[in-house]
């Protein structure tokens, strides 16, 4: 495209149409649901865990383009991660979003996960791309609950 | 103020409006005159909400400059003045839903309101455990969660008419539903999410005939066809002021007088009461009974303009017109290759439709920067959806104000989509 929409930029069509990690994971060491009930996206998040580090970070679901452009970008970004590290990013992630447009960002912390700002000028979508995110934490927090973001 | 027509054959007779006609009346509406996102708006959503003519808003500012006053409990003329007018809207509502009194007609706050009053009343009263209330696949949730919650509390059964693969009503295992247990048939008379025009006046006589009276969900029919409640012999009929090109908070809920005298009261305060005692208070007759409280008096006025308009423009020209429409519009989207859903033979001027390389709030987002409103979900009907194996669909819906010009940049919308997600 000539010109980039502002909310739809090119990496984040580029991971919704072929969104990375996309499939189910057996022998997960963490996974949890998450649903928003208002658009009816839903997703399954599954990490594989070795020790304290993220080895695979997988998701299942369906849900808008912003909602599965954030799953595929959240999964990749994540491999190689600690707990930790995973929770700090998610903040700062989640952070950014619930920023006003123009706010500035950390582009050296989120890389590529700044194509999501975008979202900021469109606040009913906001949850379409932290949805992923809440669900990861309750991975970490409780196993397998389903999270609601309504 | 005219009646509405008789029957919906006089309305399939109806010479449809013209195209001048729709570019007058246009200007009645003052947002559509609006720009959004710097193009012209065109809203395609009128299922949801409808936009109002400048009757109704001038009728609603005029109550408030000239006649506010509390109805029904001053002895002063301002007082009278404000009743005089609230109750004249629900004589112009009687009318225009072909009703034989207005005393079968009750203000409530919506379509939602007015099935919750008939849950809790009537329902309440005559549904008990072991009995089974009838519904169908294609209900808005607020025709379905009333029901739900009266069933759990009383222990009666909800049972769920299935509908075809083009979302049509199996008349056939409508039938098989019914028993002699079956208390009540609460049916959509239009799907808000398929488009759906329901045979209602046969599902009518069909239940009358095993003894079983029906409530038509009218929230998609009153603002788009003639509706004559005593021809159709519906025992109640709920519709929205605001899908009426009416304001928001009040709605109808009609009711044969034969069933609103003897339903208890729903809720309780001032205005339905005859006399309170702290041993026992008595109740007002109906409609009166139904409405307690300060009620929406100047959202009833307002709707009274809306009808009066409605019925001075003809229910049955706009219902020619927005078939004509629809099937304009029925043709640019199969030429656009989207998954339609909802391809009843009958239909109203609802296009529920699928894309594969875009999900509804995708298709609503990129159709809004080209100004175009649609509507992106499940349109409170989850379970018509599942019935396709969808969760959401996007929903162009028209009333008389739209134009093959609106379609028009709804199919140029639905081009851009493809470009951006295909
Ligand atoms: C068929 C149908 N029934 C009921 C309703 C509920 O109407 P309201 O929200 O005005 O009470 C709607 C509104 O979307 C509807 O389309």
């Amino acid at each position: 495209m000539a010109d980039e929409h502002a909310l739809y930029q090119r990496i984040l069509l580029e991971h919704s149409r072929r969104p990375r990690n996309f499939r189910e994971m057996n022998d997960a060491d963490l996974t949890a649901e998450g649903h928003n009930p208002l658009c009816g996206d839903k997703l399954r998040v599954y990490l594989k865990m070795d020790g304290e580090v993220i080895s695979e970070a997988m998701f299942q679901g369906s849900g808008c383009a912003i909602f599965k452009a954030a799953a595929s970008m959240m999964t990749a970004a994540l491999e190689g991660k600690t707990r930790r590290e995973a929770c700090a990013l998610s903040e700062t992630f989640c952070n950014m979003i619930d920023s006003e447009p123009g706010d500035p960002v950390d582009i050296k912390r989120l890389g590529e996960l700044v194509a999501l700002a975008g979202v900021r000028e469109y606040p009913v979508r906001r949850r379409c791309a932290t949805l992923p995110w809440h669900t990861l934490r309750a991975a970490f927090e409780t196993h397998g609950r389903t999270r609601s973001t309504a | 103020m005219a009646a509405g027509p008789k029957d919906e054959n006089i309305s399939r007779k109806a010479a449809p409006l013209s195209d001048e006609e729709v570019s007058r009346l246009r200007k009645d509406f003052p947002v559509l005159g609006l720009e959004s996102a710097g193009s012209p708006l065109v809203y395609l959503d009128s299922a949801t909400t409808s936009q109002k003519p400048q009757a109704v808003i001038e009728a609603l500012a005029e109550f408030y400059r000239s006649q506010n006053a509390n109805v029904h409990r001053g002895v002063h003329r301002l007082s009278q003045a404000a009743t005089a007018a609230y109750e004249g809207a629900r004589k112009r509502v009687a009318a225009f839903l072909g009703a034989g009194t207005p005393d079968e007609i009750v203000f409530t706050r919506g379509t939602t309101e007015a099935i919750n009053l008939v849950a809790q009343t009537y329902g309440r009263r005559h549904v008990g455990p072991g009995d089974e209330i009838v519904v169908s696949a294609m209900e808005h949730h607020s025709n379905i969660v009333p029901w739900q919650l009266l069933c759990e509390e009383n222990g009666a059964a909800l049972r769920v008419v299935p509908i075809n693969d083009d979302g049509e009503l199996m008349f056939e295992a409508f039938e098989a539903l019914l028993n002699e247990r079956t208390r009540l048939v609460s049916i959509t008379h239009v799907s808000n999410a398929l488009g759906t025009v329901n045979p209602v006046k046969r599902v009518i006589e069909r239940a009358h005939a095993a003894g079983v009276p029906v409530l038509l969900d009218g929230a998609q029919s009153a603002p788009h066809r003639a509706v004559n409640v005593a021809e159709l012999d519906c025992d109640f009929f709920a519709c929205s002021g605001h899908k009426m090109f009416g304001p928001t908070g009040i709605g109808v809920l009609y009711g044969k007088r034969e069933h609103l005298e003897t339903m208890p009261p729903y809720q309780a305060g001032g205005e339905m009461v005859l006399s309170v005692e702290f041993e026992r208070s008595t109740y007002q007759a109906p409609p009166h009974r139904f409405e307690a409280g300060t009620p929406a008096i100047a959202g009833a006025i307002g709707l009274g303009a809306a009808v009066d308009y409605l019925s001075a423009v003809g229910m049955g020209r706009i219902a020619a017109y927005e078939r004509g429409l629809l099937e304009y519009g029925t043709d640019l989207l199969l030429e656009a290759d989207v998954r339609l859903i909802g391809t009843a033979k009958e239909k109203a001027g609802i296009l529920s439709f699928h894309m594969d390389c875009a999900h509804p709030h995708d298709i609503a987002q990129i159709l809004d920067d080209e100004g175009v409103c649609i509507r992106a979900g499940h349109h409170c009907a989850q379970p018509a959806l599942a019935r396709f194996g969808l969760s959401a669909t996007a929903r162009a819906s028209i009333a008389f104000y739209n134009t093959k010009e609106d379609l028009d940049a709804l199919g140029a919308g639905l081009e851009k989509v493809k470009r951006v997600f295909g």
